[in-house]
């Protein structure tokens, strides 16, 4: 009788990088959704036009470069960059920016490089940076959050504005929009009104609450929560985000203490933006973080703490896709001086 | 005795599914003997062996049919009596799936047995070369899986420690958790001798805590020895803590030096099953001519251990095990993480042959075609050796041979865990493999053509030498000529004068130095009887 031929194992775990990607994308439904209550039906839209841009580039280039489309697609990688992007940008983004923000992530960081795999910049976070180089002043639209003043603006204002730019005729784009706490708090302390003059401050203090950002520190408290599903699955590596938060928290905490006036507390760093986003799901993206043991602590530190740099001293208002970028350049080198010594190694 | 707090841990590793129950569950059971047998030459690790029988020789049961070709070889012997019926060149279960020298012996059913000696109890007295060449000579090599000539471990003499391996950490194989239930009492005689040739301090016994009643048989012959000598080792279940580096990392805590033998840290390791061919050796005259196999698996219809002559083609196995069931799928020699799948069931059972699975259609999972790495390095936590195996596929793939060295690939155990999480379904060990021959087959081409290159440096050296030398031999003739046409025309002149004068001083010089010589040589005479 005669048999087929496999190499060796000849048994599998039953596991799958479809698998793996949609274990992230239902970690980020609790943060997500928290973020559709606090900001309003931006972020649903942002959403809705960042999956379908991003599903149809990458359909077309697939098939340009002749690839399975329908398995490809599967295999749920473009989907989890359209919702990274998607949560990443401002709840009030006009259409075209989340647009060219996804066109650019998925055709130019993920494809021109090779596809999934072969990346070596997390795509969202690319997309991002390009819309936040060309559209700063686009970039700082996220809506009024629950809880302070209106809230966010009803569906009709908001989908006019989203996809026809045009607002009800006693509004503005100021009244229906608000800076967020980090961008707030920079402003500010550039105008000297040290933190806690702002927080104090009639007109700005609904923005904050016990922890960090009125909303915000809801959906970082839920995106750490998805997080820590994921780790225990062990879809995301632990290290990247334990080293990213340890990071954070000392540097901020070690700035706070020093001067308290003009530095946000540790848990304010810990609890604001897109911290937990990208502790979790934008920097333990496989593809382009670190893979060596020793390696993931360096990488996911040394984000924590450009994070912080570009926080308090950049000019952007937030530092996560920049300190995320910078660390994939430094990736391989990283991979390269770290390597594990082998089983039986002398010099261990 | 039986404690796992006190042992060390390897990096990495695997939790399986070990579906030993399927095989467990019955005796060993003896296999009726078939009409062929067809034996290969090469079954162990190291040179081929050399044929000592001609096509058409009746032989014994237990007869020598093959010598060691080497140090580092290993008999093999007739496992029944018959005829010779040819010497040729045959499909044999290996990795490389090459036709290999076999011997195909017709049985004649008479089971004839060759003149034996057993030693029994004497081998207490019998010294550790004579125990050693009683070794090598009944052709046994390791049966866990590797087929390394067993002799040749043993020629290291400073070991403290024997190490049984009992780990069997494979799913679905139990030969050895079976032969320890049944014969416990052999293996540890077994263990004994061999102790008694490298005269080991101690012999640790370690067995996965899987096997319950196989510690339990073990245990009650410990008991019954009394000397001390044996001890058991629990270890946990984890695969691959039966890798020879890795149970000795688990029991020691040490790790064996990279390119250093376990004797180096003084340590021995054995298989349970070899300990076992090793008292049926010595104690009873027998040369490694069965073994215990396991035939499992869900596409065959009776799983169970059998006890097989070396020789037996695959497919008397599966019959005699109620033959395949409707979906099995494929069939591999060894274990389902580092076995390998075979062609065809006219293959024979050979030494290292420890299971013969056959898998059922709806286990496969298996794809056709592989995702590429997206570097999640669930590779990298379960390495037991700490390489990083995404980045060796990554080289690899690129043939990046300078990179692929500096990430250790000749050190990759292939035990395959790395493929076995891989979420991209790559076949890394494969790629490893097809890395490694890729690499030795350079360093024998550039071996080659360095001696190449070398041959023709000598050639070249050797031709400009003569040329040289021609040269040499025509620039004196020429000058010779020229001296001489010179001096023919310096005849006339006052040259020849001179000649003479010369040759008038050189005359009274040496006249002198005799002179003085002689004088010398007086007065040593003189001084001599003073």
């Amino acid at each position: 009788m005669l048999f087929k031929q496999t190499p060796s194992p000849h048994i599998k775990a039953n596991i799958s990088v479809q698998d793996m990607m949609f274990k992230v994308l239902y970690a980020l439904i609790p943060g997500a959704l928290a973020m559709m209550y606090f900001f309003g039906w931006g972020v649903l839209f942002n959403l809705i036009i960042a999956i379908s841009v991003c599903l149809i580039t990458e359909a077309i280039i697939l098939r340009l470069r002749q690839h399975d489309v329908y398995h490809t697609l599967m295999d749920g990688s473009a989907l989890l960059t359209a919702c990274l992007l998607a949560l990443a940008l401002p709840s009030l983004a006009p259409w075209w920016l989340t647009v060219i923000a996804s066109v650019f992530a998925i055709a130019v960081a993920k494809h021109l490089y090779g596809g999934l795999g072969f990346n070596p910049f997390n795509p969202a976070m690319v997309g991002y940076i390009v819309v936040m180089i060309s559209f700063p002043l686009e970039m700082t639209l996220w809506s009024t959050p629950m809880g302070v003043n209106a809230g966010w603006p009803d569906f009709s204002t908001t989908f006019n504005w989203v996809f026809l730019g045009t607002l009800p005729v006693k509004e503005t784009i100021d009244s229906i929009s608000m800076a967020t706490p980090i961008d707030l708090i920079k402003t500010q302390l550039s105008q000297l009104h040290d933190i806690t003059e702002t927080r104090n401050n009639v007109r700005y203090s609904a923005l904050f609450s016990s922890i960090s950002g009125t909303g915000w520190q809801w959906v970082n408290l839920l995106f750490l929560a998805g997080g820590i599903w994921l780790v225990k699955k062990g879809v995301a590596d632990w290290r990247i985000p334990t080293a990213f938060l340890i990071s954070l928290v000392l540097i901020s905490n070690l700035f706070s203490v020093i001067d308290y006036a003009n530095n946000s507390s540790a848990m304010f760093h810990a609890f604001s933006g897109g911290t937990m986003l990208c502790a979790f799901f934008i920097a333990t993206d496989p593809v382009t973080a670190s893979t060596t043991p020793r390696g993931r602590w360096i990488y996911g530190a040394s984000i924590g703490a450009l994070v912080y740099i570009i926080r308090n001293w950049g000019g952007y208002p937030d530092g996560i896709a920049f300190a995320v970028v910078l660390m994939n350049i430094a990736a391989p080198l990283i991979d390269y001086y770290t390597q594990p010594k082998v089983y039986g190694d002398p010099n261990r | 005795m039986t404690q796992t707090d006190t042992i060390s841990k390897f990096d990495g590793g695997l939790t399986l599914v070990a579906y030993k129950h399927l095989s467990t569950g019955s005796a060993i059971s003896s296999m009726e003997q078939c009409k062929q047998y067809i034996i290969p030459l090469q079954q162990h690790i190291g040179i081929i062996s050399q044929p000592l029988v001609k096509k058409g020789e009746r032989v014994l049961k237990g007869q020598m049919l093959a010598k060691p070709g080497n140090m580092i070889s290993a008999a093999v012997h007739s496992p029944v009596s018959g005829i010779v019926s040819d010497i040729k060149q045959h499909e044999v279960p290996h990795i490389s799936g090459l036709p290999d020298l076999c011997i195909f012996i017709e049985n004649d059913f008479k089971d004839e047995w060759i003149e034996r000696h057993p030693l029994a109890d004497d081998y207490n007295q019998a010294t550790s070369s004579g125990l050693r060449n009683i070794i090598r000579d009944a052709g046994i090599v390791g049966l866990g899986g590797a087929a390394f000539p067993s002799a040749v471990k043993q020629t290291e003499i400073n070991i403290k420690t024997l190490i049984l391996n009992a780990v069997e950490c494979e799913p679905y194989i139990s030969c050895d958790d079976v032969l320890m239930r049944e014969h416990a009492q052999e293996v540890l005689t077994g263990a004994d001798i061999i102790g008694h040739v490298i005269k080991a301090r101690q012999c640790i016994i370690a067995i996965e805590d899987n096997k319950p009643e196989a510690i339990k048989a073990i245990q009650s012959a410990i008991d019954n020895d009394g000397t001390g000598f044996f001890n058991i080792q629990v270890v946990p279940t984890i695969y691959p803590s039966g890798g020879e580096k890795q149970l000795i990392q688990i029991i020691t805590g040490e790790e064996v030096p990279r390119g250093r033998y376990p004797a180096e840290i003084g340590v021995l390791c054995h298989n349970v099953a070899t300990a076992y061919a090793i008292y049926r050796a010595v104690y009873l005259d027998e040369p490694l001519i069965s073994r215990i196999t396991t035939v499992t698996g869900h596409g065959v219809k009776q799983p169970q251990n059998i006890e097989v002559l070396v020789g037996t083609p695959v497919s008397a196995c599966i019959e005699h095990c109620g033959g395949y069931t409707e979906s099995s799928d494929e069939l591999i020699m060894g274990g389902p993480m580092m076995g390998f799948s075979l062609n065809s069931d006219t293959l024979p059972v050979v030494k290292a042959s420890n299971c013969l699975l056959v898998t059922a259609k709806e286990e496969n999972r298996h794809k056709q075609k592989h995702l590429p790495c997206i570097r999640c390095g669930k590779c990298v936590e379960v390495c037991p050796v700490r390489l990083l195996p995404q980045q060796l596929y990554w080289y690899a793939s690129s043939k990046n041979v300078d990179r692929l060295i500096e990430h250790n690939l000749f050190d990759c155990i292939e035990c395959g865990c790395c493929a076995y999480v891989c979420p991209s379904d790559i076949p890394l060990v494969q790629y490893y493999r097809y890395a490694k021959t890729t690499i030795w087959q350079q360093e024998r081409e550039r071996k080659a053509s360095d001696i190449a290159r070398q041959r023709h440096e000598k050639h070249q050296q050797r031709l400009e030498k003569i040329k040289l030398e021609r040269e040499e031999k025509l620039r004196q003739k020429r000058e010779l000529l020229k001296k001489k046409s010179n001096g023919n025309a310096a005849d006339n002149k006052d040259g020849d004068k001179d000649n003479k004068q010369a040759a008038i001083a050189e005359a009274i010089a040496r006249a002198q130095a005799k002179k003085v010589e002689r004088n010398k040589g007086k007065d040593n005479e003189n001084k001599e009887p003073g």
